[in-house]
């Protein structure tokens, strides 16, 4: 919900924006690290020697591929700045708020509910 | 649905003066964007929530193909791919390309939905359903959402191919424009299916 | 763009009516549109305050007799949604719609296609909902559904409610993307962000929060969709489903939703008290920020809905400190407000009278739910009278008082006649009355016990009297509303015309003619000031006082000058696509599977007639 103010920076950034546009041999490199990557998140699923280390890589590796494609194949990267700020306010209220609805999941009485329904006994990813 | 009409009314629009030199389709994209982002951050975080909740039915990783879905993943990828040189096709006014690449991206697109039909086919036939458990019903609404968002970026592609191939958009700014909204949505559904393929595939419990 | 090239020949050959039926169903002008909101939502007003009259003649009465059990249940949940998703909501829709681009200068919004489509779908979701009350039963488990309840009750009427409430959040969400990019792009030349009125703030605050509300409201229906009609097992303890998670993402939705019912109705005391203070507004940026700030915070609070659910002791008191917190914005706008008032020139008009009935009600609702913020209070009154007199204080003291003060201070330039200030008045002050006398009461029998959603109750519990008082107020706010009909039917017929400009106003949209045309401005505004219209009519002397430069409204409509304007045709499109949504919506409820095919075609029929038609017809 940030707005910048009416400015000359925006035309310059949309200026930008018309001049550099990626040529398709760009889109080719970023299409060949993103099958790269996506090997690698594959290859260490695996790996038993990865261990603990499984899914904060799996973590940087999506973000990775995440950030690569909303910066060049949707041209954020080149794009209006306001574009970015309603994108990147979806993306963190996502984050924000459903990390704290999963959280609240964790800490609620323990004599309110009890996992003892169903079939899943004592799970414990809740 | 909105993107359709989104899309397809940017390729009306004459330009015209905006206080913030800004496009108003593609400003009403990333705002729509912004809202799907909610939208699929609920039902991932209902999955996350119910991922261990199986009652008498398979848990995730007794029925996950990882190879297959791997394979289906990259198709996915690759489509972005072939969705931005569409886009540069129809940059440089070379619509006879950009075509091919839009049906390109199309039949990828295509790939991945008949391979989720695949999947989703033999999740059920392994005794996974939409009504087993708490993880099958949460399963099958974040997939099956991302489906029917793959679904409607097919059509939006092939309307964009045949209204390129009737000339109703020609060359340069008027195919460009909508081609590059459609690949906004399109592309979005991917990074959708990127995150998907961590948190639901390779996460182990 | 070849535009000559893609004339429609053949078939559909584009709409021409200017007046008339087909005028109205293809019109794409955002002020015909705005009317078409505000009689929608004024009627379904007038449904869902019958169903309160229902609710009160059963109450009036230990062991009231009007109303079984099962039509109470149906009465009062249709009560609230339709308050609230047909009603306040649309309400602020039709004023934001009307008057956005006159306010910022702008001859239309961003995509009048698209904001025709949004009332189409509003108002086939609103009768698909109503429908159910001639199809077996209307939805019975209160407006915020809670599972499992919702997923297990018989009968069809909670399917309604999910799939009712999916098609208006769709109009919702839609015309948030719209008023969003005008808003940010279609503002006249000079209109800065700073420059903009309230309103229009506020508008833009609201538009933001139902884009990023809606799709969780969104899924969560969908949850409760799968569950009652295809077996799924999202709410279902039996498996582990868990019914927290319901409550968590209505909420989620749920407390944005009351800002986005509330905004709106700030932004228009924000318009209506420096106009008839003649004053201008106390602290805008504080105002400004304040708005953008509850709108953030209104993100962190969901919780104290939950209050009685078992959160643990963390969460609970995490969400109560940022329940308390969200009181300061709050504050600071009416400490502004008042600031506004004071020591200015006023004029008691009705608009007047509405919007300080506004502050004052709001400031008691405001204050009972800072109450609930505590959590040991909040577990007390929880499903009480307690808190439905809280939301009521709210939402119609405070919302639906703000969107009357609107109407009043905004019908003459709709309509171009003034509504009569004899009778609005006497509106006014049976509103303030009967409202106080129905829901002041429920705060006493709240904490004396009484539970709301409960259809009788028996004698001596000591809640006779103020039940009964409640009732007959209930009735004077219908003879309120009733006035208020008479008072327009009267203006329409003989009531005084409406010059440009009449309560010598600030903003753009007091510089067109009463009724505006339909291109708004045959010039394109250049902006220079905040309450621009203001500084253009007004100098000042050394000693700070105002004096007119000039008399009347800035021009007069000049025929000749405005035949190169092009507005965006009218179109069949929006409405044909609407047209889909109702099929897929009993498609769905009956499963009857043709039913959705024809709705799914019908909506791909009128995308692609919208999208392969020109925007504007030579």
């Amino acid at each position: 919900m940030s707005l910048p103010e009416v400015s000359t920076h925006q035309q310059i950034d949309e200026l930008r924006a018309e001049e550099h546009h990626p040529t398709p041999r760009q889109y080719v490199k970023v299409a060949i690290v993103l099958f790269v990557v996506t090997a690698f998140e594959v290859a260490i699923y695996y790996i038993e020697a990865v261990g603990g280390l499984l899914v904060p890589l799996l973590l940087l590796f999506a973000l990775i591929k995440f950030v690569l494609v909303v910066l060049w194949f949707m041209h954020l990267r080149f794009d209006s700045r306001l574009f970015r700020r309603l994108f990147v306010t979806g993306m963190a209220f996502a984050l924000i708020v459903f990390a704290i609805v999963l959280a609240t999941f964790f800490f609620r009485d323990p004599g309110a509910f009890t996992e003892s329904n169903g079939s899943n006994g004592s799970s414990s990813s809740e | 649905m909105s993107t359709h009409e989104v899309a397809v009314e940017g390729a009306v629009h004459e330009e015209h003066h905006t206080s913030m030199g800004l496009d108003n389709v593609k400003m009403a994209m990333w705002a729509f964007l912004g809202s799907e982002c909610l939208f699929f951050g609920s039902m991932i975080s209902t999955y996350l929530l119910y991922r261990g909740r199986t009652a008498s039915g398979p848990s995730p990783h007794e029925i996950y193909d990882i190879p297959y879905t791997s394979v289906s993943s990259f198709v996915l990828l690759m489509s972005s791919l072939t969705m931005v040189l569409a886009l540069a096709a129809f940059q440089r006014s070379d619509d006879r390309q950009g075509r091919i690449w839009l049906l390109a991206t199309a039949f990828l697109g295509v790939t991945f939905i008949g391979g989720q039909i695949y999947e989703f086919t033999t999740f059920y036939e392994e005794g996974l359903a939409l009504a087993t458990s708490p993880f099958g019903s949460s399963f099958f609404m974040l997939t099956g959402f991302h489906g029917a968002h793959v679904t409607v970026g097919i059509l939006m592609l092939l309307s964009l191919y045949g209204m390129s191939a009737f000339g109703r958009i020609e060359g340069g700014r008027s195919a460009a424009r909508p081609v590059e909204m459609v690949g906004l949505y399109w592309h979005f559904v991917d990074i959708v299916w990127i995150v998907i393929f961590m948190i639901v595939y390779l996460i182990p419990e | 763009m070849a535009t000559a090239a893609l004339t429609r020949r053949g078939m559909f050959a584009r709409p021409r009516a200017t007046t008339g039926w087909w005028s109205w169903v293809t019109t794409i002008d955002h002020k015909k549109i705005g009317i078409l909101y505000g009689v929608t939502a004024f009627v379904f007003f007038l449904i869902g305050g019958v169903e309160a009259l229902f609710i009160r003649l059963q109450l009036a009465r230990p062991d009231g007799q009007v109303l079984d059990a099962e039509l109470y249940n149906q009465f009062f949940t249709m009560h609230g949604i339709t308050m609230i998703f047909m009603v306040v909501m649309p309400m602020g829709v039709a004023l934001m719609n009307y008057f956005i681009p006159l306010m910022i200068g702008a001859r239309d919004v961003a995509f009048p296609r698209l904001n025709a489509f949004s009332y189409w779908v509003f108002l086939f979701g609103g009768i698909f909902v109503y429908s159910s009350f001639f199809l077996g039963g209307a939805p019975d488990g209160g407006w915020f559904g809670y599972a499992p309840l919702s997923r297990t009750l018989p009968g069809h009427g909670m399917s309604y409610y999910s799939l009712g409430l999916q098609i208006l959040g769709i109009a919702s969400l839609a015309g948030a993307v719209n008023f969003i990019v005008t808003i940010l792009n279609m503002r006249a030349p000079g209109m800065t962000f700073m420059r903009m009125p309230v309103f229009i703030w506020m508008s833009l605050v609201v538009s933001f929060l139902l884009l990023f509300a809606m799709p969780v409201l969104a899924v969560a229906l969908f949850q409760l969709m799968f569950d009652r009609l295809f077996g799924g097992n999202f709410f279902n303890p039996a498996v582990g489903g868990d019914p927290l998670l319901w409550q968590h993402l209505f909420w989620v939705f749920g407390h944005p939703e009351v800002y986005i019912l509330i905004l709106p109705a700030m932004g228009i005391v924000s318009e209506v008290l420096p106009t008839f203070s003649r004053k201008p507004l106390f602290g805008y940026a504080a105002i400004v920020f304040a708005g953008v700030a509850i709108g953030f915070m209104g993100w962190g609070v969901w919780a104290h809905h939950m209050f009685a659910a078992g959160l643990g002791p963390v969460a609970n008191t995490a969400f109560a400190l940022t329940t308390m917190f969200i009181a300061v914005p709050t504050g600071i706008k009416i400490f502004n407000w008042v600031g506004t008032m004071w020591g200015g020139s006023i004029r008691l008009t009705t608009a007047f009278l509405f919007a300080v009935g506004f502050v004052a009600m709001f400031i008691i609702g405001g204050l009972s739910g800072v109450t609930h913020a505590f959590v040991p209070h909040d577990a007390q009154q929880t499903d009480t009278y307690y808190i439905v007199a809280h939301f009521h204080y709210v939402l119609f003291g405070g919302a639906i008082f703000g969107l009357f003060g609107g109407l009043y201070y905004w019908w003459p330039k709709v309509f171009g006649r003034l509504l009569g200030e004899r009778l609005g008045k006497l509106h006014f002050w049976l509103y303030f009355i009967g409202f106080n006398l129905t829901f002041g009461p429920m705060h006493i029998v709240g904490l004396q016990g009484q539970p709301r959603r409960i259809y009788t109750y028996p004698e001596n519990m000591g809640w006779d009297l103020w039940n009964l008082v409640m009732t007959v107020g209930a009735f004077v706010i219908a003879v309120g509303t009733l006035v208020f009909i008479v008072n327009a039917v009267l203006s329409r017929k003989r009531g005084e015309e409406a010059v440009a400009d009449p309560w010598d106003g600030r903003t753009l949209e007091w510089t067109t003619p009463s009724p505006p045309p339909e291109y708004n401005f045959s010039d394109v505004p250049l902006v220079t000031h905040r309450d621009d219209f203001w500084h253009k009519k007004y100098a000042r002397t050394p000693e700070g006082e105002p004096v007119r430069v000039f008399a009347g409204a800035e021009h007069a409509d000049d025929d000749e000058h405005h035949h190169g304007i092009h507005l965006p045709s009218p179109s069949y499109f929006p409405a044909l696509a609407a047209l889909g949504m109702p099929f897929l919506g009993y498609g769905t409820v009956y499963k009857i599977l043709p039913a959705m095919i024809v709705g799914a075609a019908i909506l791909l029929l009128g995308l692609f007639g919208w999208g392969l038609e020109p925007s504007v017809e030579e």
